[in-house]
């Protein structure tokens, strides 16, 4: 059931896509293209964070293990777009079991420590090794546009195609993964690892698997990046990817897919209009770019103390205050069971507010 | 042979800058338990201020002086605002909200000051300094560079002893409840502790910035390498942070210059995760049940 309503979420959500992108110019369509990959890199984020309760300062630079692993399998061996973007997700899966290793027995801040020191060390190895990684240059990719669809066919168009395709994809795998056995036991070693750890399930295991999850879907979107922008180089896996992500996801609401839409729309969309009304207002390009830097530090700093389950959270309760009791329950009548809808994975910052359940409960 | 002392002296003084950034972390971690992802993005700051004093004054201590002062304010100033909502909440609320002031603050510099990498006046002359007639490898300034580090422990470690605020420090940071159950009040005390991270983290950033010149993300791979110090001393111990940054100093430089400078970070987190993996409580901490 749930597996058919996602898949019918999926295919309603191609067929939006589909007639947007017609409709837009090449750059839009590049827009899309690039929100494609942020939905598919924030959401993996966002499951590690909400789901499993481990954090990651690092998923910049698993990006860039999933768009050089793209960028070397088509420029020396000519994979095509099928292969490449399964053989790049499976990679980078591959580096997140090894940290995840590591990171399974680390907690908050040291985890968050280790990973914020992956994400500033791994560009350099890109320094190290030019011969095979391009140095400061990067390595150019180049993506044809298939003969078929017509010589006049433009190819951005092409890319947002390929690229919001591969995100639906990974979204309704990783939505029916979040309602699975698996899904609840990330969410049993995120609330209490010891009552989990005694009810039979491997704490350990289970956190590596969900890094291994996380890692493949940002390595995924690394190559998805690589082939939008045509062009990898380490100068676009720096910290401050790795904290877009992270604001996102957080901004978004953690643990949510729908979240992982709203972070990726605000990371791609605001920071070209922010940087186009300041400019346009005269400010310097040099200002102009760092405008939206330090308002993900405002992001950060404000949604962690003002309204930790981000935007998506704020819709629900929105929605529940709307929205009158579903019909759908075998309660007692005026008495409705805890609000919780199908896709309510919680954010491990706060609780469920005993409160406004018992709120609910007596009204 | 010659080579190897070179390396050596110039190890210890990047490792005591290490060793700074390392202690400012250890004083806030045992006062809150949070780790403050924004102290290289603070000392970024404060360092930028003693740019701009430096070239309207002239003077190089003028801004040395600006930029501690100015430091001591950050500190105390971000516990109040930022801080404090999250001390008592789950771990990774003050995560998210450290990296946050980590990229707000880089952001800030960046809108202020522009993109640019500056050059940062020295202290001292940077030129080498000879033993008769074997180069040493370090300067003047790298001298001084080791012994302002060092005294700013070695007046801390006598404030912790010594002085009465001292006493409430670490009694605030022993048993919280308890303190404040004496008399002490603990808010004031975190913000003291704040305030004097926020100056250590200050001059880190003034005697590291000759070498690396400066940017709004200049102090990301200090700031990642003086945590992985403060890890290898255990987070709760100041001396542990001093011997964790040179010891990480010293082994850093010979990865320089010996293999190349590109594999330094790449050293420093496999150093890191070895650590956290073999003795994650750090060389100079006493065990507890659960501490990663």
């Amino acid at each position: 059931m749930t597996l058919l309503r996602h898949l019918v979420a999926a295919v309603v959500a191609g067929a939006v896509i589909w007639a947007l992108s017609v409709q837009l110019n090449a750059f839009r369509d590049f827009q899309m293209a690039e929100i494609a990959v942020y939905v598919v890199a924030i959401a993996g984020l966002s499951l590690l964070i909400g789901l499993s309760g481990q954090i990651s300062l690092g998923h910049g630079a698993f990006m860039a293990v999933g768009a050089y692993t793209a960028a070397l399998l088509m420029l020396h061996l000519n994979w095509p777009l099928w292969a490449v973007f399964p053989a790049s997700a499976a990679v980078t899966a591959a580096a997140g079991a090894v940290v995840g290793l590591a990171a399974a027995r680390l907690s908050g801040p040291y985890l968050a420590g280790a990973t914020l020191m992956l994400a500033v060390a791994l560009p350099s190895l890109a320094f190290q090794f030019p011969g095979v990684f391009g140095g400061d240059q990067g390595l150019s990719v180049t993506v044809t546009t298939p003969a078929a669809l017509g010589a006049t066919f433009p190819p951005t168009r092409w890319l947002a195609w390929v690229c919001a395709l591969a995100a639906l994809i990974t979204l309704v795998i990783l939505a029916n993964l979040a309602r699975s056995r698996v899904g609840r036991n990330w969410r049993a070693i995120r609330d209490d690892p010891v009552a989990a750890a005694l009810s039979g399930l491997n704490v350990g295991a289970l956190r590596v698997l969900a890094f291994i999850v996380s890692a493949a879907c940002a390595g995924l979107a690394g190559a998805m990046l690589a082939i939008t922008t045509s062009l990898v180089s380490p100068g676009s896996f720096t910290l401050s990817l790795s904290i877009a992500l992270l604001a996102g996801a957080v901004l978004g609401g953690l643990g949510t897919l729908t979240g992982a839409l709203w972070g990726a729309l605000v990371i791609v969309l605001v920071p070209t209009y922010v940087t186009d009304v300041a400019t346009s207002h005269g400010f310097s390009g040099g200002v102009a770019a760092n405008i939206p830097i330090a308002a993900y530090g405002v992001v950060l700093i404000v949604v962690m103390l003002i309204f930790p389950q981000g935007i998506q959270g704020g819709l629900r309760r929105l929605a529940r205050q709307f929205m009158p009791t579903p019909p759908t329950h075998l309660g007692p009548p005026g008495r409705r069971p805890p609000a919780r809808s199908d896709e309510d994975l919680d954010s491990p910052y706060r609780r469920p507010p005993v409160s406004e359940h018992q709120e609910e409960g007596t009204s | 042979m010659n080579e190897f002392l070179q390396f050596t002296l110039g190890g210890v003084s990047f490792g005591m800058v290490y060793a700074a950034i390392a202690l400012s972390l250890v004083l806030i971690w045992r006062g809150t338990r949070i780790l403050n992802y924004a102290q290289g993005a603070m000392a970024v700051l404060t360092t930028y201020i003693a740019l701009t004093v430096i070239n309207h004054t002239g003077s190089y201590w003028a801004g040395f002086v600006a930029a501690l002062a100015a430091g001591l304010v950050l500190g105390a100033l971000i516990e109040r605002t930022v801080i404090r909502p999250v001390e008592n909440r789950p771990p990774l609320n003050a995560v998210v909200v450290t990296i946050g002031l980590l990229v707000l603050i880089e952001g800030v510099v960046g809108i202020i000051y522009g993109g640019q990498y500056r050059s940062f006046p020295a202290a001292f002359s940077v030129t080498g300094l000879h033993a008769g007639s074997v180069p040493l490898g370090i300067s003047r300034n790298d001298v001084f560079v080791a012994a302002a580090v060092l005294v700013v422990a070695l007046a801390l470690a006598a404030m912790f002893r010594f002085t009465s605020a001292g006493l409430r420090l670490r009694a605030a940071a022993f048993n919280a409840y308890a303190a404040r159950l004496l008399g002490v009040r603990v808010g004031r005390v975190l913000t003291l502790g704040w305030a004097l991270a926020g100056l250590i983290g200050a001059l880190a950033g003034l005697l590291v910035s000759p070498d690396t010149f400066l940017y709004p993300s200049s102090m990301d791979s200090i700031f990642v390498l003086g945590f992985t110090a403060a890890v290898i001393g255990g987070l709760d111990s100041p001396v542990g942070a001093i011997v964790g940054g040179l010891i990480l100093g010293v082994a850093l430089n010979y990865v320089a210059g010996y293999l190349g400078s590109n594999l330094v970070l790449i050293f420093g987190l496999i150093a890191l995760v070895a650590v956290l993996m073999i003795r994650p409580s750090g060389l100079f901490s006493v065990s507890h049940g659960r501490q990663v």
